[in-house]
This record gives C-alpha cells, structure tokens and sequence, in this order.
C-alpha cells in the first residue's frame, strides 16, 4: 500500500512489530515504520472489535492507538522508533502491564 | 525550564515561531513549547532533516520554513521540543509534560499557536483501514518520503488535495484518480471574490499550474462527485461514487481524502476562551481583536488555530502578536507596537485577499456535513452513527453535550475532536440552523491524555 522513497537509509534501527523484527530507518514515527511495513491493521475497537489504522498522523484522530514496549494507548504517530523497540496492535481497550 | 516566563508561546509553526522570534529580539524571557522533536510545525515539517531531493519535491513555499527555523536556533529562546500541553485555564497557568515528567508553568502573557486540523467529515467506511486524510500522505511524504505504492485515488474539496496531486505526480506516484467533490455551482458562489483574489493572484496563478501540469500529465480529476463511499473487509479495497447521476466503482487499497482544515481550538476552549461560528470557513474560530488578545486576559492567538489564512498569514500574525504582548508587558508604547507592526498588518491583509474565494469556491454544501447516510459512523472512538444521533435528537436532546451523555459520541479517547463538528451540524439540521445553538462540547483538562504517574510527578516531594 506504502512504500519508502529511498530504501536504502543511512541509519536504521531494528524495531519488532507483531513479533517480526523490521530494519526501520531512524526518525520515522512508528505509525510510519507500520504503515510501510504492510501489517494493515494496527488496533481494533472496543467497542465493535472492528480493525483501524492511523488515519490524521497528527496526533488528533486517536485512531492509531498501540502497544509500544507494552504500554498500551501509544499514540504511534507521536512516538519515534529507537533500537529493540516492540510495537504491537491493541486489541480493544489496552490494558496496563506492570 | 523555569517555572514563569514573560512569554510562553504553544507551537512551533510559522506563527510561533515569528512570535518568539520577534519578542525574543526586544528582549522579552520567552519559552517555546512544541510537540514535535523538531521546529517547523505540520506545514514545514521536517525542514531540519529533510533530504534535499525530497525537499525540491515539495515545492518553494515549503522552504521558507528554513529561513525561520534558523532564526530560531540563532536566537537566545528557549525551545523545548517533544512537550505536550495538556491544560491551560484563565490564570495563565500551563499543565505540559516533557520527558514523561508533568509540570505546570505561568506566564504573563501566552500565545496559542497551535494551527489547525484536517476537518472530519464522516463519509461511509471512513473508518476502514486504507482510507487517510490526505494531510496524513502529505506528513508521510514530508518527514518520511513514504509515498503510495500500488496507486492511489485523491478525493474530496481544497487547495491541499491539488498540491498534494501535484507533488505526488513529481515523485512519481501512480495516481489513478481525484475525486473533486466540490460542487459545480461554487463556482457561481466564488465569482464575486475574484476580483479581490486577483489582488493575491500568485496563489491562483500557481493552483492553475499545478492543475495543468496534473492534466498534461493524464491525470483524471472527476469533477462534480457525490455520493463517496468506502468498502472493505478488513481494509479499503474499492470506492464508489455518483458522477452526473451515474454509479461508479474504482477498485484501490488507498483512498485520502481533504474537506479543508479547521483551527485546533482544544486549548483555547479548554481555558474558556469565547469562539464564534465562522459560516465562511465553516468552523469555529476563537474571538480575536486585531493584534490577536483572545477574550481572556493574557491569551493570544495567532495562526491557523485562531481562523485559517494560511502559513505567510500566520507567520505576520504571530509577529504581530508578540509585539502586543510587548505592549501588554509595557517593553514597548502603544506608538511603537502601531509602528513596529505597520509592515506585517499590510503583508497579512494583501495575503488574506485570496481567503473568501477560496472559501466559497471550497463551501462544503451542507448535506454532506450533515452526514446523510444513517448509517455512518461520526464518532469513531465510540462509533456512533449519524442515526443514532438524529435519534437521540428527535428524543429532545438539542444540545451536543446533552447528545454526548445520550450516546457516549465523543467521549473517547479523542474527546471529540473528530465528531464536535458533525454532531453539531446534525442537531442544527433538524432545527433550520446552519450550527447547533446549542453549542460545542465542553473541553476539560486534560486535552491530551496524561497518565497518573506523569500527573503524580507534579508532587515530587511526596513521593518519598
Ligand atoms: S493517526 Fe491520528 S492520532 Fe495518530
């Protein structure tokens, strides 16, 4: 659906999403390194479990909701990729690990 | 960060970033707040970083930004990147997090210039994953040269749509169409504002290039679209649409979709600033005298988040703004602030000679606002539907508050930022009106979400 300009970037880092470990370039937002890397879908509803992904990526719409290194409702398009991060979809409302 | 400045400004786009600059230059103790790692604001994003190519891609207007992003790090101002304002209120205090850490600051005078969002309009399978605001591809494209891979359609009404078209077909994106659904007759609507566009005609000269270049390009733009609907399992996988009373389909894993932007007014509502309903750019706007003072004491608003007029409108309106604010601190007479501010209130008012034909030419007609299919999700943290809000209207809700305790619409995680609007315009519909009287949802602190750790971080001391 997405594809980056330039695939080969000068800084990566290695990030792991839905358990996939993905090369992403330094300074994407995670939203970003998502949408390009094909996963589709990056959370359901809680309400109707229906699937949704970013929409705005301007912090605005909540639509892109994560659990980025098991901290649930991440907004991902306001957070940056850094080595060994672990981004996984939120299935309804997140819950809180401790 | 100290905890008082004389001068505390919200957003670091080109209103913001004038501002401080210029208060910073008559010496004034200014704090910069942004929520970005980066100066440069949504229209000038990336500007620090952006490969030179990517950069020439998007055109000339976009490096301005370089020139006041480098002003900003010549300066003495102190800039603090990656902060979230989470609460303002009429005492001119600041609730902000940085670094995961909760602080609350106060300051003389505040400046809000915090711009605008794309404006939500709720359509049929708007919430499929596959469909974007185009202002998404455009950030997408700007901070992370990440562009459509297998084609994308374009649809809805405004400048951004074009521009987007145009830059994306300099990239080399496949574009299979754009959905202008803009209605013919605004056409009539505009033309008594054309002679004063003239006055600001490069814009005009330029969107005629772009729609040229688009069309040697053999690029179809569909005028006179009705009817967009989205379908999909699990993602986006066709559009359809209404041309000339005729039903088409267009198969595409991508859709963006533009119907203008409104100002982000979450902060100014949430310290009670009055607003007034725009019927010309169809939104609400804060109440703003001519150097920007809202209706609270010591909060300015400069920029697309006081009504939109666009980057150069914003960038002369938050340098006017910060002399105000030097006027207000008494570091400069009211003569000098006149003085001072002669060239950038003549610059502002030739720039805004485009803004009402545009804003006709682009009027969202009210039917779609209103959101006619029942059936559409508005709210879509919640999801609620446009019927059940039609219903909880015909049960004598009138009022938006009283619909969103009815039917939970917009009290998720969003706090209603993409269905106010909507739900507005759906009660004032069944009224005559042309917005609700019965007002905008009431916005609370905090406007951004804040965990209970970062708000136990305001009380260290009783943490031991
Ligand atoms: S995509 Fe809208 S808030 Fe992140």
């Amino acid at each position: 659906m997405l594809k980056r300009l330039d695939d080969n970037p000068e800084k990566t880092v290695t990030v792991t999403i839905e358990g996939q470990p993905v090369e992403v370039p330094a300074g994407e937002t995670v939203a970003a390194a998502v949408l390009a890397s094909g996963i589709g879908y990056t959370r359901t509803t809680p309400v109707s479990g229906s699937p949704r992904a970013p929409f705005c990526l301007m912090g605005v719409c909540y639509e892109c909701l994560m659990i980025i290194d098991g901290q649930p409702n991440q907004r991902a398009c306001k957070e940056y990729v850094a080595e060994g991060m672990t981004i996984e979809r939120q299935h309804g409302t997140g819950v809180l690990q401790t | 960060m100290k905890d008082h400045y004389s001068l505390v400004i919200v957003g670091a786009g080109p209103a913001g970033l004038a501002a401080a600059v210029n208060a910073a230059h008559h010496g004034l103790d200014v704090a910069l707040l942004d929520e970005q790692p980066a100066p440069g604001g949504q229209i000038y994003r990336a500007i620090e970083s952006i490969p030179a190519e990517r950069s020439s891609l998007l055109g000339a207007e976009y490096q301005r930004g370089s020139e006041l992003v480098s002003v900003l790090r010549d300066s003495s101002i102190e800039y603090y990147p990656d902060t979230q304002v989470w609460s303002l209120n009429r005492k001119l205090e600041i609730g902000l997090v940085c670094s995961n850490t909760a602080a609350m600051i106060t300051a003389n005078q505040i400046l809000l210039a915090n711009g605008a969002m794309e404006r939500p309009l709720p359509f049929p399978g708007w919430t499929l994953p596959g469909v974007m605001n185009a202002g998404a591809g455009q950030i997408l494209f700007k901070a992370h040269g990440i562009v459509p891979a297998d084609g994308v359609v374009l649809a809805g009404s405004g400048p951004l749509l074009l521009l987007l078209a145009w830059q994306y077909l300099h990239a080399g994106v496949k574009i299979k169409a754009i959905l202008d659904l803009t209605p013919v007759h605004n056409h009539l609507r505009a033309l008594p504002y054309l002679p004063r566009a003239l006055l600001a005609g490069h814009y005009l000269m330029k969107g005629m290039a772009y729609k040229k270049e688009l069309k040697r390009a053999g690029i179809s733009t569909l005028h006179n679209i009705s009817e967009l609907r989205a379908s999909g399992r699990e993602q986006l996988e066709s559009i359809s649409f209404r041309q000339n009373g005729r039903q088409h389909v267009l198969e595409t894993e991508l859709l963006l979709t533009h119907f203008g932007v409104i100002p982000h007014t979450q902060l100014s509502r949430a310290a009670g600033c009055r607003h007034d309903w725009d019927s010309s750019q169809q939104c609400w706007r804060p109440q703003l005298d001519e150097w920007g003072n809202s209706s609270i004491d010591g909060i300015l608003i400069a920029g697309d988040g006081g009504g939109i007029g666009g980057a150069r409108t914003a960038e002369h309106a938050g340098r006017l703004a910060a002399l105000e604010a030097l006027h207000q601190l008494a570091k400069i007479d009211q003569r000098q602030r006149d003085r001072l501010g002669r060239k950038d209130r003549k610059w502002m008012r030739e720039d805004l000679h485009v803004r009402p034909f545009l804003e006709a030419f682009f009027h969202i007609p009210g039917k779609l606002l209103r959101v006619p299919d029942d059936g559409t999700i508005v709210c879509r943290c919640e999801e609620v539907t446009a019927g059940e809000i039609r219903m909880a209207v015909a049960n004598g809700h009138s009022d938006s508050n009283q619909v969103k305790f009815q039917t939970r619409c917009g009290m998720g995680p969003c706090q209603g930022r993409q269905c106010a609007d909507v739900v507005e315009n759906i009660i004032a519909a069944t009224g005559g009106d042309s917005i609700a009287r019965g007002g905008h949802y009431r916005g609370r602190p905090p406007v951004t979400p804040l965990t209970l750790g970062q708000l136990a971080s305001l009380y260290p001391e009783e943490k031991e």
